[in-house]
């Protein structure tokens, strides 16, 4: 097993942002079908730990970049470029996210009904889809600013986790 | 050279014939056990031709009962009479009181707050009453196959959370029964379903059982059931459905004083045959007079509805939920399991909430039973050219407990398995040589509204200044959805050792201890069992790489190193007749490492084929 392979190669796909999913999932069900410790029940022990582990490293690969952002922070990862904890970004973006946040407080205050929360919601991901066609566009000629699109990125993604965890409250979670 | 063998493609090799395996849904309720008989999944009767056993131990002084007979006797006995013993399994004490429960059993005081009950044969765990219900099943087996099985699918509920898994692996090695796999339930009755129709799309398996509710999304794909998401709630079933009606027969009977166990247990009875009895009928007399409790008249279905309405609007909310984790909202198809799903009331339900008709001619209670039968048969190798994989996921979060009592999550929810995940660790103390870790899982942020797996302790950290040591704790789920621990300090390389103490099952060593009780044999024993083991073990190799040869070996190996292995192998198995315990467990070693090559090659191998077929999918595509 070659664990120098990086996710991209593990399924024999060029690195890059722009991924046909469904050529993955594809990618991604063929190799388990063949590497998953359901095909070595009948194997020797050293196969079974080789199974566990292949399979362990596709399904790893798979969640990283099947998922827009993961992916993207993936990218930045291989050319050298690690995330911050707390970055700086523009001003007028954070004011812009408090505001959001001031919007979602007002729907909860509001007695939270689903129709506003579906709204704010799709708000959420058209902003994400803008951001993720940005990033696709630069990444490649332009780390710092690619870096700084996946930190609003991860702005967005929080937001939406809040979104669910209310939306889990509403269901009796 | 060996000669050689010609088989028919896919056709096993000898001296491997057909393997007997079996599914068994060990349920809340009611388990099954089914198996593969002439390439149709039935499920097995006992003497009488029953095919349901109730989940029922009865313990007396010097015998066990299982099944209907002691539940026969559950109202006479109540406190030696066990009944939903799945819903304690791998539970606290605490867990049992905050869910609720009016147990009608005298529960053991133990240390470390582990259920268990006390009855005239001792203080009994769930585990050790699960492996009751397990050995009633496997005497089936044996009767119908008159012989040794080979190997046992078990299944459990999607939500089912580490400790429950586990505790239900335990009661199968504690019944002498070498697990497979631990199968999801919803999983096995898309299995039972999906394999005939070579169906394609996305089902939801909606299963309200005995004591348990799982709704799970799968999506379907050329062979492949990928469990794209579950939920549920391990503390709603049919049970609960049961208790709606006997509170509404204590309301009406204007019973005031606290139920006796057995009043209860009766009341539950006739609860539940009222429910059965409106599945076919529009109203029901209810006629009730245990111990001084009385009452006398009818209940129609639509006021039963009404009754039940709040546990089916939960199932629906979990549903819900579900869907939006897997972010899917076209249904195709969905499956109904579990006996509860009779009810009109919930067919119309889920009709309303998912816009199709759900599937129900597989008999509800059968399905999961029949579905485990047809994985147990391809896994114990009896299909080896079918493409079928299950592919699952985690139920529930893992975490770790960090300061202030939060759950850190280290794996998330719904994650594919199997998976591992590595954090890094330091010292707070100069000198420190260990440290202690709590895993938890669940989705709250608070360890104390999480479930407490296990603690676990790393020792033989090399003495450092206070955050120097760098430890690396790799947390790898099994595709059982069972967590293994290992640790390692970076700086130098060396393993720490893990401890893993779980919260509530028994440990290695309980588990050990019991096996030892229950086989009773003296010095001169052991020697024979171990000279046994080594040759199973033994036997195991060869038949592994007898099977791995037949299939790879003319294809990937050199001529040197094919004859080497084939050298091995007989080496092997003159050895493996002698006694001589230390000179075969000497060859299994040297085998095994002479195969890792060949291992290693047939990786590879499958790799290259996983895309070559890829491309071949697409030309035909195109």
């Amino acid at each position: 097993m070659d664990f120098s392979q990086n996710y991209f190669e593990i399924f024999q796909l060029s690195v890059s942002f722009d991924l046909d999913t469904e050529d993955l999932s594809k990618r991604y069900r063929s190799l388990q079908s063949r590497l998953h410790p359901d095909k070595f029940v009948d194997a020797t022990d050293h196969e079974k730990r080789l199974s566990l582990q292949w399979a362990t490293r596709v399904n790893a690969a798979y969640q990283i970049i099947s998922s827009d952002l993961s992916r993207a922070i993936y990218l930045l990862e291989l050319k050298g470029v690690l995330i911050q904890e707390n970055p700086k970004l523009p001003k007028n973006f954070l004011i812009e996210q408090i505001e959001r946040r001031e919007e979602l407080d007002k729907i909860l205050e509001d007695g939270c009904s689903m129709e506003l929360l579906a709204a704010f919601k799709g708000e959420i991901d058209k902003c994400t889809a803008d951001y993720l066609a940005e990033f696709s566009e630069i990444y490649l000629t332009n780390l710092r600013d690619a870096e700084i699109v996946v930190y609003k990125l991860q702005f967005f993604n929080k937001l939406s986790l809040q979104v669910n965890k209310i939306e889990d409250k509403i269901l009796g979670y | 050279m060996a000669l050689l063998q010609i088989t028919e493609p896919g056709q096993r090799v000898d001296p491997h014939q057909r393997k007997v395996a079996a599914g068994i849904d060990l349920g809340t309720t009611n388990s099954l056990i089914a198996s593969v008989r002439d390439g149709i999944a039935q499920t097995l009767p006992d003497s009488q031709g029953q095919h349901l056993l109730p989940s029922v131990v009865q313990f007396k002084e010097k015998s066990t009962l299982v099944g209907q007979s002691a539940l026969d006797s559950a109202e006479e006995d109540p406190l030696n009479t066990i009944l939903s013993v799945k819903r304690m399994m791998g539970r606290g004490i605490d867990d049992i009181e905050r869910l609720g429960e009016r147990l009608p059993y005298d529960f053991a005081n133990t240390e470390n707050g582990m259920v268990k009950i006390n009855t005239v044969a001792g203080d009994k765990s769930p585990i050790e009453i699960s492996s009751e219900i397990l050995k009633e099943l496997v005497g089936r087996a044996h009767r119908s196959f008159s012989g040794h099985l080979d190997g046992v699918v078990i299944t459990v509920p999607a939500y089912f959370d580490d400790a429950q898994r586990q505790a239900t692996r335990d009661a199968a090695r504690l019944a002498g029964l070498t697990v497979l796999r631990l199968l999801n339930e919803p999983t096995a009755a898309a299995v039972a379903y999906g394999l005939d129709s070579g169906y394609e799309g996305l089902v939801a398996v909606y299963d309200l059982g005995g004591g348990t509710f799982d709704i799970s999304i799968l999506r379907l794909t050329r062979g492949v059931f990928e469990v794209v998401a579950t939920g549920g709630n391990s503390a709603l079933g049919g049970d609960d459905f049961d208790k709606c009606i006997a509170e509404w027969i204590i309301t009406e009977s204007g019973y005031k004083q606290d139920l006796s166990p057995r009043q209860l247990r009766s009341l539950i009875l006739k609860a539940r045959a009222l429910k059965e009895l409106l599945s076919d009928n529009d109203v029901a007399d209810v006629d009730v007079s245990i111990d001084g409790l009385y009452f006398l008249g009818q209940l129609t279905r639509n006021h039963m509805n009404e009754l039940v309405a709040n546990l089916i609007t939960d199932s629906m909310n979990a549903c819900r939920r579900v869907l939006r984790d897997a972010d899917e909202t076209e249904i195709s198809n969905v499956v109904m399991v579990g006996g509860s799903t009779r009810m009109h009331a919930v067919r119309q339900a889920v009709t309303d909430f998912f816009g199709v008709e759900p599937l129900v001619n597989i008999d509800p209670d059968q399905v999961i039973a029949i579905g485990a039968a047809e994985q147990a048969n391809i896994l114990v190798g009896n299909k080896p050219q079918d493409e079928m994989l299950l592919l699952d996921v985690l139920p529930l979060s893992l975490g770790i407990e960090t300061m202030g009592g939060l759950a850190e999550k280290i794996i998330q929810r719904n994650t594919s398995i199997p998976i591992s995940k590595s954090q890094e660790y330091t010292t707070y103390k100069d000198g420190q040589t260990a440290m202690l870790f709590h895993v938890v899982q669940g989705e709250r942020e608070l360890v104390s509204d999480c479930r407490s797996l296990a603690s676990f302790e790393l020792r033989g950290i090399p003495a450092m200044v206070a955050g120097a040591a760098r430890i690396e704790v790799t947390f790898q789920v099994d595709a059982d959805g069972l967590l293994s621990v290992s640790a390692r300090e970076l700086t130098t390389g060396i393993n720490t050792s893990v401890m893993i103490k779980p919260s509530y099952g028994l440990s290695e060593l309980e588990i050990s201890d019991m096996l030892r009780a229950s086989i009773d044999f003296a010095e001169d024993d052991v020697k024979v069992r171990s000279l046994a083991e080594a040759r199973v073990e033994a036997m195991s190799l060869i038949d592994a790489l007898e099977l791995a040869l037949g299939q790879d070996g003319d294809r990937l190996l050199q001529p040197d190193d094919l004859a080497s292995l084939e050298e091995g192998i007989s080496i092997l198995r003159k050895v493996s007749r002698t006694n001589d315990i230390n000179a075969i467990n000497d060859e299994v070693r040297t085998l095994s490492v002479t195969s890792e090559k060949f291992a290693a090659l047939r990786m590879d191998s499958a790799v290259r084929s996983a895309f070559s077929g890829l491309h071949i999918d697409q030309l035909q595509e195109d």
